[in-house]
């Protein structure tokens, strides 16, 4: 079972591990700082005829690399939690079509790996569920075309823009033993500080991760130094100094006195090189820090670089129409506490 | 609404969100889009003089000074379709901003890049319907504010 903690904190009861991940990627991230660490490379199109293709091949080639890294049958896995960009997760539909497992479509936006992580663990906890399988992939080709302009269109980008990571990424959840494990969970609110400008993500999106790292922290009675590291994703470099300038306002600093840096990193931040790569205030879409946390976060909880880690789940709730007829952009984010063992 | 954001309005917010977006450089973007832009037009200056010229004129048979502005236009849109569909022309627009954007070849790209992104939902429902996507609003207005435009010079002429 899991216990509520205050208002939005849930603490696992059932030790909930995360046993496997395995990330594709495209090659603008392969290129990046991270690029070592990602599982396999495939185009943006991955020998696709659509975007749209492309995206649910992503999902689906995850799906068939972590079930031959994790050597179960479909049988014995209770359910897959994914999400992507695409109008109606048509990505993760189409993708995990033929895997003949029980499926959960999620919307999160960035948020999805996130949410995801919080939905597979209280399923864990429910008792009835030992296996699920949580899944985020976007593309950017496909991003581009559902919510800017057409790929090839010849215009520039503020520097406040980020850009759609290309990749899929996949996290086996279990209550068998191994790996890292969910200690908790915090659903966050829809946090809306009329922000309208589509081109600012980070800046839509910074007062959520602020209100749900800010719920963890005080459900719990813990301080920021209680984690090795606060990750989001994906803040980008505008978010990520509104995020830590919000957090010092409301009296949590996410700064390291001891060892001089900032607690918090950002995998939009990390993902690109932003000067190198020209990718202005990074990369974002499900992809990013489902991708970053499968692959570089993971290896770095197994490797013993990191022992406790708040894990923080970003998405901008909007749509091209919402964006179109001027609604403000509303912000979620949820947050999974992981412990390496 | 939010009340572990306590300490934060909308207000204090748009000021911080202000604060933290770095501006394009207006100079730079300026210096590129004039750049470019002057580029294009020096190219399709070329074109123009060079088919206009006496030895071409000698070869390709006369061609009267508004022949030869049409066929310097279709040119040039020419040459955008042919850099939009070899995945090169938005890379210069990347720097160049409104310098490709604004001259026949960015109207040339408008068009054709839709209707290369749209090609896998169809001819009809895909090239057909959404070719106009982006260049759809410039033909809308452009044309009222031509009507616009002739009355009011129908009236004082």
């Amino acid at each position: 079972m899991s216990t509520k903690q205050g208002k939005q904190t849930y603490t696992n009861d059932r030790k909930v591990y995360i046993k496997e991940t395995a990330a594709i990627v495209g090659p603008r991230e392969k290129e990046g700082p991270l690029g070592d660490y990602f599982d396999e490379v495939q185009n943006e199109d991955f020998d696709e005829k659509s975007w749209e293709r492309a995206e649910a091949k992503f999902t689906g080639s995850v799906f068939q690399k972590l079930m031959r890294k994790i050597q179960l049958k479909t049988d014995d896995i209770d359910c897959i939690l994914a999400g992507d960009l695409m109008n109606q997760c048509i990505a993760s539909s189409i993708g995990l079509r033929d895997s003949g497992v029980p499926y959960l479509g999620l919307f999160g936006a960035c948020s999805t790996i996130a949410e995801g992580m919080v939905t597979g663990s209280l399923l864990i906890n429910s008792g009835g569920m030992d296996n699920v399988i949580c899944m985020a992939s976007s593309n950017f080709c496909a991003a581009e075309k559902t919510f800017r302009m057409p790929v090839e269109q010849g215009g520039q980008r503020p520097p406040t823009a980020q850009w759609t990571v290309s990749g899929a990424a996949g996290l086996w959840l279990s209550s068998q033993s191994g790996g890292p494990v969910i200690t908790s969970v915090t659903i966050g609110k829809i946090t809306d500080f009329n922000v309208t400008d589509a081109n600012n993500m980070g800046a839509a999106m910074a007062p959520a991760a602020a209100d749900t790292i800010i719920a963890h922290l005080s459900d719990l009675g813990l301080e920021p130094s209680y984690y090795d590291a606060i990750i989001t994703g994906d803040l980008g470099l505008t978010g990520s100094g509104m995020l830590r300038e919000l957090m010092d306002m409301h009296g949590y600093s996410l700064y390291d006195e001891r060892n001089n840096c900032f607690r918090h990193q950002d995998c939009g931040a990390m993902i690109f090189d932003p000067i190198k790569q020209k990718t202005h205030s990074g990369g974002s879409g499900c992809g990013c820090i489902a991708s970053v946390f499968a692959s570089y976060f993971y290896k770095q909880l197994q490797g013993g670089n990191l022992k406790r880690i708040l894990v923080v789940g970003t998405g901008a709730l909007m749509s091209p129409v919402s964006v179109k007829q001027s609604e403000s952009i509303s912000g979620i984010a949820h947050a999974v506490a992981i412990e390496a063992q | 609404m939010s009340n572990h954001l306590n300490k934060l309005t909308e207000k204090k917010y748009s000021e911080m969100t202000n604060r933290y977006s770095k501006k394009s450089g207006l100079i730079k973007d300026c210096f590129f889009a004039f750049v470019f832009g002057g580029l294009i037009c020096i190219i399709a200056q070329l074109f123009h003089d060079i088919i206009i010229s006496s030895t071409a004129q000698k070869i390709f048979g006369t061609l009267t000074e508004e022949n030869a502005k049409a066929l310097t236009v279709m040119f040039m849109v020419f040459v955008g379709v042919l850099l939009t569909a070899f995945n090169v022309y938005d890379e210069i627009g990347n720097i160049a901003g409104a310098g490709t954007i604004v001259p026949i070849t960015g109207f040339a790209n408008s068009i054709t890049s839709p209707a290369m992104e749209y090609k896998s939902e169809g001819f009809i429902l895909g090239v057909g319907a959404q070719m106009f996507q982006v260049a759809g609003p410039v033909i809308v207005y452009g044309t009222a504010a031509s009507v616009i435009a002739g009355f009011i010079y129908y009236l004082i002429k």
